[in-house]
């Protein structure tokens, strides 16, 4: 077990920069995920912390030791791949004590160790066969086995589920999670899946064309964005915005309907051209508030989700009770301001303040 | 395919493989016949078969030590291209630099010049180096001349190894030499076994440098065969005879291999 610390690392590719001048600091036994649209930077980052890729400036360090220039072998750390990469010629046994028998540790210790990582992975039954005669989710365990032998100091995880069925994902999901808070083991994961950063980290790092956009517990950064790529990002379905000025105490769309501003801020400057955020959980349908038409009903059972036209663009709205209305019905939507966010239409950065923002950016 | 279509092509494929195979079929006959009878038009095909042309053969010519040559210097030759083919094709298969596709193009091209281009610098070398009529002269222009194809073979074999498998062994923590012994030599086994097969064909049937720079010690069959093509005229059953017994091993060998060298050359990937 060991910290992790990046700090000022970029990356080229020839010419190519992919990543500008990262900085993460990982506390020992945090489970982070690193999340963001593909070509965002998360996986070369993942593989420059294996060694898997050269580091072009600033510094990795793993439990205080710069590594920059060790080899991925005497890191200490594993790695499941999303592809598994497991050894085709090799037993599931022969798999997992492939790295203690290159160590060359004796063959009790090996058998011993195994044989718990298949026991806590429930792979008992599996280890005499070879990978080929596995399924998708074996053959995932088996990844995972592979890493959990090793006792390392980091694990390392390159987007372990994608390749899985719904239904698997989400169980192999609360599985690491449940065995990362066992083994208290640094864990650094790598996803495009916002649900599988929310539900499983300790620390998401939010990243977009090779910057770091905001580092923080899940539900920091869900409800306080730094900026409206985080908060589009986050959250299914996602944050609804809408293009506005501020005047008279409001946001005034072009179609002249009025949003509340944030109440948690006050002295907005008047005329200021801003994105209103708001998520579709807190819009409320009602009596009073912004006329707006159905589009869409999507009862989803324990949810209604619907697609509303109103302030000039088509709105989502996530409601806990179920909605009798048809589409083309006109009700009124009303906003929890408390929840309400501003932006920069230009930079995108956040405007208004409800709570001192967690992270940072760049 | 329809049935039609099947036996068309099953048909044109057996043409194909006879008159492939016709030739080798009219050599072994006329190594039977006597010297007036393989001349004979129109050409017999039924007559006495005769031994007489394979004794004459061992009483003139030390066949054992030809053959000697030629297994020594395929296998050597064979040995050392695999020495240097492996590991160049790993670091261009798993590590391409930004040269690497030019590199194996120059090497691909340096086949393209005929041999006998080369033919008064590489004579001139071995006199001065002392090795006309040695078996090392020949095993290293044969592992030089082959290692470009072994080259390209292997690389292409290795890019069938998904690049994970390569990585999660180097973070397992092997070494570059143990991942090319435990993961990678496993996987690609069929490949390198017709790489090497196809060297050590490549070495038995090479004549032009064995004629060139062996005179006896070092001469392998190529050269052998050669030898009956004598001055005083052709003697179309000895020579015939001869050929049989250069081309008996390898052919033999190719046999009991075949299975493994279609596997290499349609080696699919493994997942």
């Amino acid at each position: 077990m060991a910290t992790v610390a990046i700090r000022g690392v970029r990356k080229f590719f020839g010419q190519l920069e992919v990543l500008h001048s990262v900085d993460v600091e990982i506390d020992d036994g945090e489970f982070v995920i690193l999340v963001g649209p593909s070509g965002c930077g998360k996986t070369t980052l993942l593989r420059m912390i294996a060694g898997l890729e050269d580091v072009s400036h600033g510094e990795i360090l793993i439990g205080g030791r710069r590594v920059n220039d060790i080899a991925p072998k005497a890191r200490d750390v594993a790695m499941v791949f999303q592809n598994y990469a497991l050894y085709p010629h090799m037993t599931v046994r022969q798999n997992m004590s492939f790295a203690l028998r290159l160590a060359r540790r004796n063959r009790a210790e090996i058998n011993q160790r195994v044989e718990r990582a298949a026991e806590i992975l429930g792979l008992g039954q599996l280890l005499d066969r070879s990978p080929r005669q596995l399924s998708g989710g074996q053959r995932q365990r088996v990844a995972m086995g592979r890493a959990l032998v090793r006792d390392p100091q980091v694990f390392l995880f390159d987007e372990p589920l994608s390749n899985l069925d719904a239904k698997l994902r989400v169980q192999m999901r609360a599985e690491i999670k449940e065995l990362q808070q066992r083994l208290k083991t640094t864990t650094v994961y790598v996803t495009h899946d916002q649900i599988e950063a929310m539900t499983m980290a300790d620390k998401i790092v939010i990243m977009r064309s090779g910057h770091v956009e905001q580092i923080g517990a899940p539900l920091d950064l869900y409800d306080y964005p730094v900026n409206q790529f985080v908060a589009g990002f986050l959250g299914s379905p996602a944050m609804n915005f809408l293009e506005g000025e501020i005047a008279d105490g409001a946001v005034i769309t072009a179609d002249g309907s009025r949003w509340p501003l944030p109440t948690t801020s006050t002295g907005y400057p008047t005329g200021q051209k801003v994105v209103y955020g708001i998520r579709p959980e807190h819009l409320t349908l009602g009596e009073a508030g912004v006329p707006a038409r159905v589009q869409v009903v999507e009862p989803t059972g324990s949810e209604t989700q619907v697609l509303l036209q109103a302030g000039g663009t088509t709105l989502v709205a996530a409601l806990r009770e179920r909605l009798p209305a048809q589409p083309g019905a006109v009700l009124h939507v009303t906003v929890d301001a408390t929840r309400a966010h501003l932006f920069d239409p230009a930079s995108g950065e956040r405007l208004s303040s409800i709570f001192p923002v967690s992270g940072h950016k760049k | 395919m329809n049935r039609f279509k099947t036996q068309l092509a099953g048909g044109i494929a057996w043409i194909i493989a006879i008159l492939n195979f016709f030739p080798i079929f009219w050599m072994l006959l006329a190594s039977f016949k006597s010297e007036v009878e393989a001349v004979q038009t129109p050409p017999l095909f039924f007559f006495h078969p005769t031994l007489a042309n394979y004794r004459d053969i061992f009483a003139l010519q030390d066949y054992a030590g030809y053959a000697f040559n030629s297994i020594a210097i395929s296998v050597l030759a064979t040995l050392l291209m695999l020495l240097v083919a492996v590991p160049a094709a790993f670091a261009m298969a798993f590590y391409p630099g930004r040269y690497t596709r030019d590199i194996l193009l120059w090497m691909l091209s340096t086949k393209m010049l005929p041999a006998v281009g080369v033919l008064v610098p590489i004579y001139l070398l071995s006199r001065d180096l002392g090795l006309l009529d040695t078996r090392t002269a020949l095993v290293i222009i044969d592992f030089l001349s082959n290692l470009p194809i072994a080259v390209w073979m292997l690389f292409t074999f290795f890019r069938e190894t998904p690049k994970d498998i390569i990585e999660a062994s180097r973070i397992d923590g092997a070494g570059v030499g143990q991942t090319i012994l435990y993961v990678l030599l496993p996987l690609v086994a069929p490949g390198i076994a017709s790489t090497a097969l196809l060297s050590i064909i490549l070495c038995w049937n090479e004549a032009f440098w064995s004629l060139n720079l062996t005179a006896h010690n070092a001469a392998p069959l190529t050269a052998f065969i050669a030898s009956f093509s004598a001055p005083q005229g052709l003697f179309w059953a000895r020579l015939s005879a001869a050929s049989v017994l250069a081309i008996a091993p390898i052919l033999v060998f190719g046999w009991i291999s075949q299975r493994q060298l279609v596997r290499g050359l349609t080696f699919g990937a493994v997942k």
